[in-house]
């Protein structure tokens, strides 16, 4: 401990001991001891003028930061149901075999640390696994002596990328193998653009004719709310505030969605346009991307267009020669937390606290990051309004339906041919899209990710849009060979360890069900344990206190009433009479255990 | 702009003040909206949800929502009650909660509500979580096994000691109070004098040396349920 000193300290120092950034000191404490020991949580909240149990409450919060020593090299392994259906858990197991460790667990050497994570956004190249921050992709069991060779002998994980992905990806700063699989662009995002002519056209009018534009466009925000993106800038405009912030909320956490890490690869000039256009329509001077940890791959490209466009005075002072706007941007990198996608999340997490979600009353647009007022925009979002500020807000107006005006990028994988991104107006059918995206024998589509529905063929019928099928991006495709209640089962996996655990509904509900979710499965429940689950879902979604809790018994609810036949098949009312959730075998286990002998009555 | 508003609560025209919670509006009439979490010293944070209102057909926590002139807010709606006995019910078995042998027993506020709800036993299975027991204060016993994470006495630490003894560590099911020494309570700067000693709603914080100084038969909660001084104002 006493070796680490300086360089804690100087890490400290290094974000000018300032509390509000103390989720970079311990992540890059972490980085540098491969953990953040116990005995340098005083020391840290000494030098950033804090206490020692906020330190604590910071590192035990966020799942990449450990209080335990790891390996130099800490391999993640993506345990997303899409990951699972494409053979994560024979990955796993050749991963256990060959480091000879269990999950959780460091080699003997200390030289590499095995964990599993939620999905890391590579649902479309599943298998795929974090190498500290290098993604590995498309694995299969036998690729799996070759890569631990290779991280045994070589501790530089990026070393295992042998040829990089498409586009970007193979960028010096990018290197990754990651593929972006753009499988069909639309008009708005993913086809050529005239780059910054949005920002040129809304320099040369005031704040208040942009937010007019962006309001007439119908633009609503792409994470999944919808709510009014002009009008959110409108409101941040008007409130008071000497000092006003844009934050872009690039976690991109929901298990299934990868279109922000296509956007962030393919169009990372046009988010930063779009923060820009936001920055002169609310007057602020600073704007924060929120990086979610998975995608720190992406950090130092991301920092390389920040340089560029502060080259080329797209940022900094006096904008484009545009006397008094003044704008900058830093990266806030998350550190695995599923929640600070959650717009007050989000915020607490850049103050550089544990990411527990704030009460919504004051919104972000009165009081939000420092208490000031603040956008909070998904990246698509911003992309849309930059693009709006060129083409004008009929041209978007017109396309897609009324409510849900411009296009809608959908990060499609699963049980199809082609997985990938695809950008389509809203309106579209989601039976169009399955059929381009060759899913042939779908039995659900899961529109929205875990926190979304799961539905079947009688809506495939129903169009993507705010008013019919309403998602942020993610499409999972689950053919029937699958079983579906595996999926739900997972997805409230999920949610149970994603919890903040603030609010009593969403830290002991989803505990609850997922339990007896699982005891259903197991074929021990009965009709009793179906209307258990549905009081039990209703009242997570009403009494929790943030959008996470709120939509976390989605995966029960909506299978519950998309897909009863299911359940009704688990739960045959037994024709002995005896309680089917009552299992005698099982009971009696531990006691046989204690006892040294096996029930004379009841054994196998 | 006038000094009062008015709103309706379950079909009742009452008046309220600007900057008043719907909570404090309806104590203020002797309107009772159950609450745990929340304590008129300290900060509302709406952990607890117990005291989730309709506001507007939307569901809203009446201890941080501020009135707004015109709110229509249903408080006890067969539903409400529903979903409220529901979490009360999950606060009890996610911690283990022996009652019969606890030391706040008649002074608890969740075995207090229970009752108001009527409820002998709970709905769902008891989770028999591990938790831990922190004796190592001289004055101060912290149970772990009966905490609810009400944060009162973050807030009160925070805000009525001016310390910083508690915060919340940890995260989901597995979220809990931590406190700020290098291992337990003990070598933390929390005196006896504290609020935050005093202010836990149920037997998490507990002072030493003064168990049954009350009897059983006597406690608050003994005689009339709880809220029912809010109950007994008059508007």
């Amino acid at each position: 401990m006493n070796k680490m000193v300086p360089a804690i300290k100087a890490i400290c120092e290094k974000y000018g001991n300032d509390r509000a950034r103390l989720m970079d000191m311990v992540r890059e404490v972490q980085d540098t001891f491969d953990h953040v020991p116990r005995e340098a949580f005083g020391l840290i909240a000494e030098e950033a003028n804090t206490h020692r149990v906020e330190v604590e409450s910071v590192v035990s919060f966020y799942s990449f930061l450990s209080d335990k020593q790891q390996g130099a090299v800490v391999i993640r392994l993506c345990d997303d149901i899409i990951d699972r259906f494409q053979g994560s858990e024979a990955v796993g197991e050749a991963l256990q075999k060959e480091l000879g460790i269990g999950f959780g667990e460091t080699t003997a050497d200390g030289k590499i640390t095995l964990e599993k994570t939620a999905c890391i956004g590579m649902s479309d190249q599943a298998p795929a696994m974090m190498a500290n921050d290098v993604m590995v992709t498309n694995l299969t069991p036998e690729k799996i002596p070759d890569i631990v060779a290779q991280l045994k002998s070589n501790p530089d994980p990026q070393a295992l990328v042998a040829e990089p992905g498409d586009g970007n990806n193979a960028d010096p700063l990018v290197n990754a193998m990651v593929d972006n699989n753009i499988r069909e662009g639309g008009p708005v995002i993913l086809s050529d653009y005239r780059k910054d002519a949005g920002l040129r056209k809304a320099l040369t009018q005031t704040p208040e004719e942009v937010i007019e534009d962006v309001k007439a466009s119908g633009l609503r925000g792409r994470g999944g709310a919808g709510f009014l993106t002009g009008f959110k800038w409108e409101l941040t405009r008007k409130s008071a505030g000497a000092e006003k912030f844009v934050l872009c909320n690039a976690d991109e956490g929901e298990p299934g969605t990868f279109k922000d890490r296509v956007l962030l690869t393919e169009r990372p000039d046009l988010v930063l346009e779009g923060m820009t256009v936001a920055a002169y329509c609310i007057g602020a001077e600073t704007g924060i991307i929120y990086l979610r940890a998975e995608y720190a791959y992406l950090r130092k490209f991301l920092e390389g267009k920040l340089n560029q466009r502060r080259e080329a005075n797209l940022l900094g002072n006096n904008i484009l020669g545009n006397e008094g706007f003044n704008f900058d941007i830093r990266i806030q990198m998350g550190a695995g937390a599923y929640v600070c996608g959650e717009e007050t999340s989000l915020i607490s997490s850049c103050e550089g606290t544990r990411g527990d979600p704030t009460d919504r009353t004051p919104f972000p647009v009165v009081a939000g990051y420092m208490v000031a007022p603040t956008s909070v925009n998904n990246v698509e979002s911003l992309c849309c309004a930059a693009r709006i500020m060129d083409m004008g807000p009929g041209w978007f107006a017109a396309i897609g339906t009324k409510r849900s005006t411009g296009t809608k990028l959908l990060s499609v994988c699963g049980d199809c041919e082609r997985p990938g991104v695809y950008e389509v107006p809203f309106g579209t059918k989601l039976q169009d899209i399955l059929q381009r995206v060759g899913a042939t024998d779908v039995a659900a589509v899961q529109v929205g990710g875990p926190s979304g529905q799961m539905v079947g063929p009688s809506c495939f019928q129903q169009g993507i849009s705010y008013e019919e099928l309403s998602t942020g991006g993610a499409m999972m495709i689950f053919s029937n060979q699958r079983d579906l209640l595996e999926v739900a089962e997972a997805f409230m996996e999920f949610f149970v360890d994603e919890s903040c655990g603030y609010c009593v509904p969403c830290r002991v509900g989803n505990v609850l069900l997922k339990n007896r979710l699982g005891r259903v499965r197991q074929g021990e429940g009965s009709q009793e344990d179906l209307a258990y689950l549905e009081r039990l879902g209703e009242s997570v979604k009403k009494m929790s206190r943030c959008g996470l809790g709120q939509t976390s018994p989605n995966p029960v609810l909506s299978t519950l009433k998309n897909f009863r036949p299911v359940y009704n098949a688990l739960v045959k009312e037994s024709k002995t009479g005896f309680n089917p959730s009552f299992n005698i075998m099982r009971a009696v286990e531990e006691a046989s255990t204690i006892a040294g002998r096996r029930s004379e009555i009841f054994h196998a | 702009m006038s000094d009062t508003l008015t709103i309706t609560i379950d079909g009742k025209e009452i008046e309220a003040k600007h900057g008043q919670t719907i909570l404090e509006a309806a104590d203020a009439v002797g309107i009772y909206i159950p609450r745990l979490c929340s304590h008129p010293d300290l900060k509302p944070i709406g952990s607890c949800r117990v005291c989730t209102v309709m506001v507007d057909g939307r569901p809203q926590a009446a201890c941080v929502k501020p009135v707004m002139d015109g709110m229509v807010i249903e408080n006890e709606t067969p539903e409400l009650l529903q979903h409220r006995r529901n979490i009360i019910d999950m606060m009890f078995v996610e911690g283990n909660h022996f009652c019969m042998f606890c030391e706040k027993s008649g002074n608890c506020e969740l075995q207090a509500l229970a009752y108001r709800f009527g409820i002998t036993a709970p709905q769902y299975p008891f989770q028999f979580p591990e938790k831990e027991v922190d004796a190592s204060h001289p004055d101060i016993l912290l149970d772990h096994n009966r905490c609810v994470m009400c944060a009162r006495c973050v807030r009160a630490s925070q805000e009525l000691d001016g310390k910083n003894v508690f915060q919340s560590i940890g995260r989901g099911f597995d979220r809990k109070i931590g406190v700020n020494g290098e291992r337990a309570l003990g070598d933390t700067d929390m005196a006896a004098d504290d609020r935050a000693a005093d202010i836990c709603p149920v037997g998490c914080i507990i002072k030493k040396r003064i168990g049954f100084e009350t009897p059983v038969g006597e406690r608050i909660y003994d005689t009339e349920p709880i809220g029912s001084d809010i109950e007994g104002v008059q508007a």
